[in-house]
């Protein structure tokens, strides 16, 4: 494939970014790990277990208590990976930057205490049928308390939001709350869109971008959105940790959601005043070690870059859904737009009529990790009338023999449940 | 290291492309227990006859993975006529089977190493899955499900 003359060369040096991974030189099942399952959880470098171990090696202390020194360096490097997030989401203000421990709280901090303080009775949340099952529960628990209507917004054939009708869906909505990246379909939202259509209408918007933020540039002020959420672990951070991003002036006027140390300024047996932002909402002790350690997975990307993430990641899918294709015709189904500029590195997989779990069993004899099932997406997959899929995720370590491999267990699972018994 | 051969025996294969007692029911007089897996997204659907205490009629309607629909597919032709308590042996048995701990068997079992008190048939074939840990909850998807209809008729009744 030649490229356009005027594009500048981007393309990923994986074999060193791999040789980062120490997980990646292990063997499964007598074969190297050829792991494809990034869209659930991200291996992690070197350089962030580094971290880790240097934090509590080094300067384990509880942070905004103590004016100790190691007390102090711990609250430092805290409040840096802070400042680290806010640079790599293009946030107006550090203080809007709210530590979670997933991006499933993120969204239920906001289903609790800005929708719980807003709605009442006859008001409207849009979400959209691509939605992970974090962005539908916490609004069907509010539905259920507060008497809220829940519309959807639907798909076209081809797995992209249908648009068609969307400023009357949004007629009377509260809030819309849509995914940025479908972990199931790859499919990418057109954000700044769908943001300037919630304003358009009065509503407010929050955007799940699980799946956006670990593959590409991100950039909440160019979104115009206002709530974010996304979590660490998936893009080569620690587990224990995600992020909510909430506009100032919204984050001020909301209620806290976990009462608790840390999160007041002062507490008598009469009451309590809630702190500032963005502790008003961190109670208790933070994961301290996985928020330095989201930062120092922030330095890795921001060192390779994330324009260059994303090319690799296109050029990439590109290879998969081509030879996929040209190899196994119609014995398989990838779900999902077909133009990589409008999708994410993403593929859900149904080969043949072998059952995404089998399918899943036989890549695994071969090292191959791919996730089989609904990947928490049950309405999105009733509307593709399958009950699972097998799902292959393709991150800034995997290359073109990654796909390969992958091929060649399609075909081994396609021959190996065709044989007819005797 | 187990291989593909150690769970997919030829059996499994054959119930699987070849289910037995496929279909639904008329509710009533049969019940309908329906049993979820919630790691994969399987779904079953267990139709039970039970009439003087005996299994008249089951069959199984749903989708699922191979081992899944084998071990459902096995399953009605193991308690097709048998009495409820019967079914009960044998389901003990098949889940002592599947169990990864030999004394694992769950109910009023006293510890000691338990012979099931059924023979299992065909249902050996499905011995390979306990090597698969994660699919042990694929095997005995349908299992549960029986168990909770029969319980549900029972009080029904």
């Amino acid at each position: 494939m030649t490229p356009p003359p005027d594009s500048i060369d981007m393309s990923l040096d994986t074999a060193a970014i791999k040789a980062d991974f120490p997980l990646l030189k292990q063997e499964v099942n007598g074969q190297p790990i050829v792991y494809l399952d990034s869209g659930a959880t991200s291996q992690k470098p070197r350089q962030v277990l580094d971290t880790l171990d240097r934090y509590y090696e080094e300067i384990n202390a509880n942070v905004h208590r103590g004016a100790y020194h190691i007390a102090e360096q711990a609250t430092s490097a805290m409040e840096d990976a802070r400042e680290a997030v806010q640079r790599f989401i293009g946030a107006p203000s550090s203080s809007e930057i709210i530590f979670t421990k997933n991006a499933t709280e993120a969204i239920n901090l906001v289903a609790y205490s800005w929708g719980r303080a807003n709605l009442t009775e006859g008001d409207a949340i849009l979400i959209t049928a691509l939605e992970h099952h974090a962005n539908i529960v916490p609004w069907q628990q509010l539905a259920a308390e507060r008497g809220v209507e829940i519309r959807w917004l639907p798909l076209t054939d081809d797995g992209r939001l249908d648009l068609t009708d969307l400023d009357q869906m949004l007629d009377g909505v509260s809030l819309f709350a849509f995914s940025a990246a479908s972990n199931v379909l790859g499919t990418l939202t057109p954000v700044r869109q769908l943001a300037d259509a919630a304003h358009g209408a009065g509503a407010l918007c929050l955007v799940d971008a699980s799946q956006a933020v670990p593959h590409m540039p991100t950039d909440v002020t160019e979104w115009d959105c206002d709530f974010m959420a996304f979590t660490g672990h998936k893009m080569c951070g620690p587990t224990g940790v995600g992020v909510l991003w909430g506009r100032t002036e919204l984050l001020d006027a909301m209620p806290p959601f976990l009462g608790g140390g840390e999160m007041i300024l002062n507490v008598t047996r009469e009451g309590f005043v809630p702190n500032e932002l963005p502790w008003k909402f961190e109670a208790g002790t933070p994961p301290i070690a996985e928020i330095i350690g989201l930062g120092s997975a922030i330095t890795y990307l921001e060192a390779i870059g994330m324009d260059a993430v994303r090319a690799h990641e296109v050029a990439l899918t590109d290879y998969a859904l081509r030879t996929l294709r040209e190899r196994h015709g119609d014995d398989l189904i990838i779900h999902g737009p077909v133009d990589t500029t409008k999708r994410g590195g993403v593929l859900s997989i149904c080969y043949r009529d072998v059952h995404p779990h089998d399918l899943s069993q036989v890549l695994d004899q071969r090292g191959i990790c791919v996730r089989a099932g609904h990947h928490c997406a049950k309405p999105l997959m009733k509307l593709l009338g399958v009950g699972a899929t097998a799902r292959a995720s393709l991150y800034i370590y995997n290359d073109e023999s990654d796909v390969d491999l992958l091929s060649d267990g399609l075909a081994e699972a396609g021959d190996f449940f065709s044989h007819q018994p005797d | 290291m187990a291989g593909l051969e150690d769970l997919y025996r030829e059996i499994i294969l054959d119930h699987y492309r070849n289910p037995r007692n496929r279909g639904e029911l008329e509710t009533p007089p049969a019940h309908m227990a329906e049993g979820f897996n919630p790691l994969c997204g399987d779904e079953i659907q267990v139709f039970l006859h039970v009439d003087d205490d005996t299994i008249r009629d089951v069959s199984i309607s749903g989708q699922g993975c191979s081992i899944s629909q084998s071990s459902a597919s096995m399953m009605t032709t193991a308690v097709m006529g048998k009495t409820v308590d019967e079914a009960h042996q044998v389901i003990r048995a098949f889940k002592a089977m599947m169990s990864i701990h030999g004394d694992d068997l769950g109910g009023d079992s006293t510890g000691e190493a338990q012979e099931p008190a059924v023979g299992l048939g065909d249902l050996e074939a499905l011995r390979g899955v306990v090597k698969f840990p994660v699919r042990i909850k694929c095997a005995t998807l349908a299992w549960n499900t029986l168990d909770q209809g029969l319980n549900e008729s029972a009080s029904a009744s």
